[in-house]
């Protein structure tokens, strides 16, 4: 049985993409953000997941205005990162799990959430930022270190899908990957946020009284977030700060008691408020069902270590 | 046809970028995302005017357009996403466009920024609605009784009872 270990809630901030494309990131500026996810990587490093899912948004790359998908799953074997103006991010292609992706879109869709499902689609900063962020800085001829199932999600145009809307899709993706027959060990990632606005006479606003609450309460309370209407974000956290809706979908898809590993928080990025939390899954929950199971990953593991 | 009010008009200076305006600015969106090309650039360098014809604006989009006034886009169904390649053609970092869109210099936009940016105080309505959120208040209530954070508490409770006047300047 596949099973979701964790959750990893992250911004994805398009200028830190750059900063890293263009070897700034010793800049003090940029040191201060980098400097935040060095523990993440070695807990990514230590966690060795088999698949990532990420949630995230296009920003007007891979999807223009002509369609808009509220919910679209990358079920394709491999995902080109998009060019956004500047070209392609040097970055390697993204390789998908075609098999774990339409299991989840039947499983999921059958649970009455009306995904588009994507046999073709390229993915911008929305998605590869957070993937440097958690993975390091990978070479264009290089491989991520998993395969990876991208979910974008419209928060472009309003409105988005609710928080609760998003929050239930997280639960029947917690479903659907139960259901999978082989042992994976999953991680969701949800990106975006936090509080930013970069549209308009107000660009600029951040809000890390409301980006802290978000956190405390995205562990322990998610309850409390579902709730809260999208004006409240955006009046709050800025128009665009509506983003962070897509970590409820993380949240959602993990079990109700999680443990938070790490947490980083700082101002600004660019124009943003980045936020980053690493939730796990209480491995005594997991871990009893697929215990006789996980004896071959774990004797494969055995073997890496060994070749190692 | 008069735009349909929402509770969101009232966040100042902010132009949610909705299904209506969605339908209303595809020229503009489809124009920018039209510079993602290079020839495409070239070819609008060329004769601003005449290239934009293609993508059957109206005359105030037009106008918006050719003077690059990046709010009234906004207003007109363009979304930042989008424009923000009109400003990348012009060789623009997004931090110079932001400025421009908060009419102030991109030194003084940096600053801000660099200092925490800009407020939500006194910046979340139009019609003096400037209580924090209760969904998040609650939360942060409790978190700030586990470690003392009297300071933001008082803050908080200090808006309540002030009596903003800030009149609704709405047509």
């Amino acid at each position: 049985m596949a099973r979701i270990i964790a959750g990893i809630g992250s911004s994805h901030v398009p200028a830190i993409g750059a900063a890293l494309d263009n070897n700034k990131t010793e800049e003090p500026y940029w040191k201060r953000v980098f400097s935040g996810f060095e523990k993440s990587q070695e807990w990514m490093r230590q966690t060795k997941p088999d698949v990532a899912i990420v949630v995230y948004n296009d920003h007007a790359s891979a999807f223009s205005v002509e369609m808009i998908p509220t919910f679209a799953l990358g079920c394709a074997a491999e995902f080109p990162p998009a060019d956004e103006g500047w070209g392609p991010r040097p970055v390697p292609v993204v390789q998908g799990h075609p098999a774990l992706a339409s299991h989840i879109a039947q499983s999921v869709i059958l649970d009455e959430f009306d995904l588009t499902v994507c046999n073709k689609m390229e993915v911008d900063h929305g998605m590869t930022v957070p993937m440097n962020l958690l993975f390091g800085k990978i070479p264009k001829e290089g491989h991520w270190p998993c395969p990876v199932i991208p979910l974008a999600v419209n928060v472009v145009m309003y409105p988005p899908p609710t928080g609760h809307r998003c929050f239930m899709l997280g639960r029947a993706l917690k479903k659907a990957v139960e259901s999978y027959p082989d042992d994976l060990r999953v991680v969701i990632f949800g990106t975006g946020g936090l509080s930013h606005q970069i549209s308009g006479p107000r660009a600029g606003l951040i809000n890390s009284k409301w980006d802290k609450a978000f956190l405390d309460n995205l562990s322990s309370h998610p309850e409390k977030l579902v709730k809260i209407p999208h004006i409240d974000y955006m009046r709050e956290a800025g128009a665009e700060g509506i983003e962070m809706v897509m970590w409820l979908i993380m949240r959602g898809a993990l079990d109700d008691k999680v443990d938070e590993v790490y947490r980083f928080y700082t101002v600004p990025a660019s124009n943003t408020a980045v936020g980053h939390i690493i939730l796990a899954n209480r491995a005594k929950a997991s871990k009893r069902k697929p215990a006789v199971k996980h004896k071959r990953a774990a004797a494969q593991t055995k073997v890496e270590r060994i070749r190692s | 046809m008069a735009r349909e009010q929402h509770d969101y008009d009232d966040i100042p200076g902010t132009f949610v970028f909705d299904a209506e305006r969605s339908r209303q600015g595809y020229g503009i969106n489809m124009f920018c995302m039209s510079l993602m090309q290079d020839a495409n650039r070239k070819a609008f360098k060329a004769n601003e005017a005449e290239y934009l014809k293609k993508f059957k604006l109206t005359p105030e989009q037009t106008e918006a357009v050719l003077k690059r006034d990046y709010n009234r886009m906004l207003e007109l169904g363009g979304n930042i996403y989008f424009t923000a390649k009109l400003g990348a053609t012009d060789g623009h970092s997004f931090q110079h466009l932001a400025a421009l869109m908060t009419g102030s210099t991109q030194q003084d936009y940096a600053n801000m920024m660099l200092g925490g940016g800009r407020s939500v105080e006194g910046n979340r309505s139009r019609s003096g609605r400037n209580r924090p959120s209760k969904f998040i208040a609650g939360g942060a209530g409790k978190a700030a009784r586990a470690k003392p954070k009297a300071k933001a508490a008082k803050a908080k409770s200090k808006i309540k009872s002030k009596p903003k006047s800030k009149s609704a300047k709405r047509k």
